[in-house]
C-alpha cells in the first residue's frame, strides 16, 4: 500500500458563523509517506485542516470553503476510507463497546467481506501491540489503550493518510510512548502519509520527517526539517504556545514557608461504593504549601482528589478540617458533611472536564454563580467579577457563553469560579491537561500565587513532571496495589 | 473470534429480534380475554417451559420483578374500584369489593404475571450489539438508524458518569442549598449540553471510519436458525393453549364486554 499525496492551492475555510476564516490562503504539497508535524498558535486551524483532510468538516451549512484541497487528487469529503482520523478525548474516539467490534466497524462501513474483516482486525490490534480479547469491554481501557484501540480501527481500513489529532494529549506519560510507537510502527509498516498535530514536539520528533507551522488566519509560516524549522523559528513557536524541546518552562515562586495545617488526613482511603481504591494516605495539608500528587492512571488521584475536597465520603480513614479553616463559624470538621455554601468558601475543586462544572449562560454570570449563592451583596459581587475577569484574561469574554469557549479559556474559566468565594484550600485535578505551553505557564503562574502571595494551599492532581517541579513542594505518589495497568480509570483517562 | 462464533446456550441461542415477534405474537391473543383460565394456563405452561429450557426461577425473578410488584397494585384496585356485581363484601364510599372484583381482581393480577414475566424473561438482558445485528440484518431496518441507535445506547452509560461528576461540581461550588428544582434544571442543562457535545463527536468519529455510505457489510452475522422458530412455536403453543382452554370451559371473557 503507498501513501496519500495532499495538494492544497489557496484553500481556506471559515466556520458558519463567525467572521474571521480558520483557515486562509493554505498551499501545502505532502508527498506519498512524509510524516508531517502539524504545529501552530491556538487558532490557527490546524484541527480545522485535519477535519478538512478526514472529509468529517461538513458541506455548506457548516461553513465556507475557498481554493482546492485534495487528497489523492479528489476532494476529501468524495472519498470514504482514504483518510483515518484519531481524535484527542480517547472517550470520543470509541465507538463500539467490545475491542473487536469497534475495530471492525471501519472495515464494515467500507463493505470489506466478513472473513477478510476479522483478519484485518487481528492484524491492527497486533500492528498497535494491543493484546487484549476481541469482546473486552472497551469502556474498561485505559486511555492509552484507547487510543491504540482507534488507532487499530483506523489502520484495519487500510488508509493512505492517517491523521492525529493531538492523540496523546490527554494521557499520562506511560500512554503517551505507548501510542507514539505505536503510530511509528504503524507508519513504517503500511507506508501511509501520516498527519499529526501535537503541542509535545519532542514526544514526535522520533516519528515525523517534516515540520509545518501554521498561523493564524494564514497559510503556512515554516516548513521543513523538524532541525531546521524548530532552529529558525524556536523562540517563537515557544512564545505561540508550542513545547519546543530545550527550552524549558520557567515559573518563579516564593520564599514563603508553610503555615498552619488547615486540613488532616487521617489514614483516608478514598473509593466508591465502598470499595477503596488506593492505599491509606496520612498527611497536613498546610496553609502557603503546594502538595503535587502523582501515580499512573487508575491509582486513585482523582477519587483522592474528590475525597480530600469534601465531595465524596472516605471509605476509610477521615478527613478532617482544622479550626483555622472552619473560622468563624462551622462546627462539624468534615468537611463531607458541610453544607455547599461552607464548602465552597473554604475548599474550592477544579474539576478535570470544565465543562461540568459549567451552569451560567455569559462567563461573567458563571464567576458570579458562587458569590450569589454566598449572598454577598451586589456591588461586592461585580467587583470580584471584574477583578478575576482580568486577572484570568476574560474581560473580552466576559458576555460569551462558557460551554463556546475554547479548552484554555475553559480552563481559565473554571479556575475564576473557583477562585470567586475565596476559598484558602484549593484542589486542581490535571490543571494542566492538554494545555498548550502558554496557557500552561499561566496557569502555574497563577496557582504558584495563590499559595506563595496568598497563603492558599494547593492540591495538584497531575501526572505532568513539569507541574511537579514548579509546585511539588511536597508530591504524593499513589499506585501499586490499584495502579494496574490498564484497570478502568474512568476519570483519569478522560479530559 | 472466539466470543463471536461462540455457541450460546439457552435463550442466548436465538436473533435478539425474535423475541420482540414472539411477545407480539403470544401477547396479543392474551390481551383478547380477561379470564383467570387463560392465565392460570399460560402461568403454568410457563412455567414448564422455563423448567424445560434451563431458566433458572433465580433468572425468572431477576428480569421480572417489577411485576410482581405491578401485578399485587393492579389486583387491588380492580378489588376496591371494579364495577361491583353479586354478592357485596364490603363497602366505604367509592370502594366496594363484590364477588365479580374479587374475580376481576385475581384475573388482572394473574394475567399482568401471565404476560409480563415471559416477555420480560425473553426481552432483558439482550446484548444491544446483537440487537443492533439483528435488526439491521434480519428486521431490515435502515442500518444508518440501528448503528446510530446503538452508538447513543453506549453514550449512555457514558452520561451517568456525567452526572455524576456535574452533582459533585455543583456542591464543590456552592450551588446545592437552593431550590430543588432550580437545581435540577440547572444540573439537567449542564448534561444536555454535555450531551450533545458527546453526540457530536461521536458523530464525526464515525464519519471519519467511514459511516454513511450506501453498503455496508456486517462483521458479525446476524441470522435466524432453528432455534428462533422453536421459540415462536412454544410462544404460539402456550397462546393457544391458553386462550383454547378459556373457550373450551366457557370461561373466556372478550374484553369488549367488560365485566359480568
Amino acid at each position: 500500500m503507498t501513501g496519500s499525496r495532499i495538494r492544497a492551492r489557496g484553500w481556506g475555510w471559515r466556520h458558519a458563523g463567525r467572521d474571521a476564516p480558520a483557515v486562509a490562503g493554505l498551499d501545502l504539497d505532502v508527498e506519498p509517506g512524509e510524516r508531517v508535524l502539524l504545529l501552530g498558535p491556538s487558532g490557527a486551524g490546524k484541527s480545522t485542516l485535519l477535519s478538512a483532510l478526514a472529509g468529517v468538516l461538513g458541506g455548506e451549512d457548516e461553513g465556507d470553503e475557498t481554493g482546492e484541497l485534495t487528497v489523492d487528487g479528489a476532494h476529501p469529503s468524495s472519498l470514504r476510507g482514504t483518510a483515518g482520523l484519531v481524535l484527542q478525548d480517547p472517550q470520543a474516539n470509541t465507538i463500539m463497546s467490545r475491542v473487536g467490534d469497534d475495530v471492525a466497524f471501519g472495515c464494515e462501513n467500507l463493505a470489506v467481506p466478513r472473513d477478510e474483516i476479522w483478519s484485518r482486525v487481528r492484524h491492527a490490534l497486533e500492528a498497535v501491540g494491543l493484546d487484549v480479547a476481541l469482546d473486552r469491554s472497551t469502556a474498561a481501557l485505559s486511555g492509552g489503550q484507547r487510543q491504540r484501540l482507534a488507532l487499530a480501527g483506523v489502520i484495519a481500513m487500510r488508509p493512505g493518510l492517517i491523521l492525529l489529532d493531538e492523540p496523546t494529549a490527554n494521557l499520562d506519560p506511560a500512554g503517551v510512548v505507548e501510542v507514539r510507537d505505536a503510530v511509528a510502527r504503524v507508519a513504517a509498516e503500511t507506508g501511509a502519509t501520516l498527519v499529526v498535530v501535537e503541542h509535545r514536539v519532542e514526544t514526535w520528533l522520533p516519528v515525523v520527517d517534516r515540520v509545518v507551522v501554521l498561523t493564524a488566519g494564514g497559510g503556512a509560516a515554516a516548513d521543513g526539517s523538524p532541525a531546521s524549522v524548530l532552529g529558525a523559528h524556536g523562540a517563537q513557536l515557544a512564545a505561540d504556545g508550542v513545547w519546543v524541546p530545550g527550552l524549558p518552562v520557567e515559573v518563579a515562586r516564593g520564599t514563603g514557608h508553610a503555615g498552619e495545617p488547615l486540613l488532616e488526613l487521617d489514614a483516608v482511603r478514598a473509593g466508591r461504593a465502598g470499595e477503596a481504591v488506593h492505599e491509606a494516605v496520612s498527611l497536613e495539608i498546610r496553609a502557603g504549601e503546594a502538595l503535587v500528587v502523582t501515580g499512573p492512571n487508575g491509582a486513585g488521584k482523582s477519587t483522592l482528589a474528590l475525597t480530600l475536597a469534601g465531595l465524596m465520603p472516605a471509605v476509610e480513614g477521615e478527613v478532617r478540617a482544622t479550626e483555622p479553616l472552619r473560622a468563624p463559624d462551622v462546627r462539624e470538621s468534615r468537611p463531607i458533611r458541610w453544607r455547599p455554601r461552607q464548602l465552597a468558601r473554604r475548599i474550592g475543586t477544579v474539576f478535570q472536564q470544565p465543562e461540568h462544572q459549567f451552569v451560567a449562560a455569559r462567563v461573567r454570570d458563571e464567576i458570579a454563580a458562587g458569590l450569589v449563592a454566598l449572598q454577598q451583596p451586589k456591588h461586592a459581587i461585580a467587583q470580584r467579577v471584574d477583578g478575576l475577569l482580568a486577572a484570568l484574561r476574560l474581560e473580552a469574554l466576559a458576555d460569551a457563553n462558557p460551554f463556546t469557549l475554547s479548552g484554555g479559556e475553559q480552563r481559565r474559566l473554571s479556575v475564576a469560579t473557583v477562585l470567586a468565594p475565596a476559598p484558602r484550600v484549593m484542589v486542581l485535578d490535571e490543571p494542566t491537561f492538554g494545555q498548550d505551553r502558554r496557557t500552561w505557564t499561566e496557569l502555574v503562574r497563577l496557582i504558584a500565587s495563590l499559595v506563595d502571595d496568598r497563603g492558599c494551599s494547593v492540591v495538584a492532581i497531575t501526572h505532568d513532571p513539569d507541574v511537579e517541579r514548579v509546585l511539588g513542594d511536597r508530591t504524593l505518589r499513589l499506585g501499586g496495589s490499584a495502579a494496574e495497568h490498564g484497570a478502568a480509570a474512568p476519570r483519569a483517562e478522560r479530559a | 473470534m472466539s466470543a463471536l462464533t461462540r455457541t450460546p446456550r439457552g435463550l442466548d441461542r436465538v436473533n435478539p429480534v425474535t423475541p420482540f415477534a414472539a411477545a407480539t405474537l403470544y401477547s396479543l391473543p392474551m390481551l383478547l380475554t380477561i379470564d383467570l383460565v387463560s392465565a392460570a394456563v399460560a402461568l403454568g405452561a410457563w412455567i414448564i417451559v422455563f423448567a424445560g429450557a434451563g431458566i433458572g426461577p433465580r433468572t425468572v425473578l431477576r428480569r421480572s420483578w417489577p411485576l410482581l410488584l405491578a401485578a399485587p397494585l393492579s389486583a387491588v384496585s380492580m378489588l376496591l374500584y371494579a364495577e361491583p356485581g353479586g354478592r357485596i363484601h364490603a363497602q366505604l364510599w367509592l370502594i366496594v369489593i363484590s364477588d365479580q372484583s374479587i374475580e376481576l381482581a385475581l384475573a388482572i393480577g394473574l394475567r399482568v404475571l401471565a404476560i409480563g414475566v415471559p416477555i420480560l424473561v425473553g426481552l432483558v438482558g439482550l446484548d444491544p450489539t446483537r440487537l443492533a445485528d439483528g435488526l439491521a440484518q434480519v428486521a431490515r431496518l435502515p442500518h444508518r438508524f440501528v448503528l446510530a441507535a446503538l452508538a447513543g445506547v453506549r453514550l449512555f452509560g457514558v452520561l451517568g458518569e456525567d452526572w455524576r461528576q456535574i452533582s459533585l461540581a455543583r456542591r464543590a461550588r456552592g450551588l446545592g442549598d437552593t431550590g430543588a428544582v432550580r437545581r435540577a434544571m440547572q444540573a439537567a442543562f449542564a448534561l444536555l449540553v454535555v450531551a450533545l457535545r458527546r453526540g457530536g463527536t461521536l458523530a464525526t468519529a464515525m464519519e471519519a471510519r467511514g459511516f454513511g455510505g450506501a453498503e455496508r457489510t456486517w462483521a458479525r452475522p446476524s441470522t435466524l436458525t432453528r432455534a428462533d422458530a422453536v421459540l415462536l412455536l412454544i410462544t404460539a403453543v402456550v397462546g393457544a393453549l391458553a386462550v383454547g382452554t378459556a373457550l373450551a370451559t366457557g370461561s373466556f371473557r372478550p374484553v369488549w364486554q367488560g365485566a359480568l
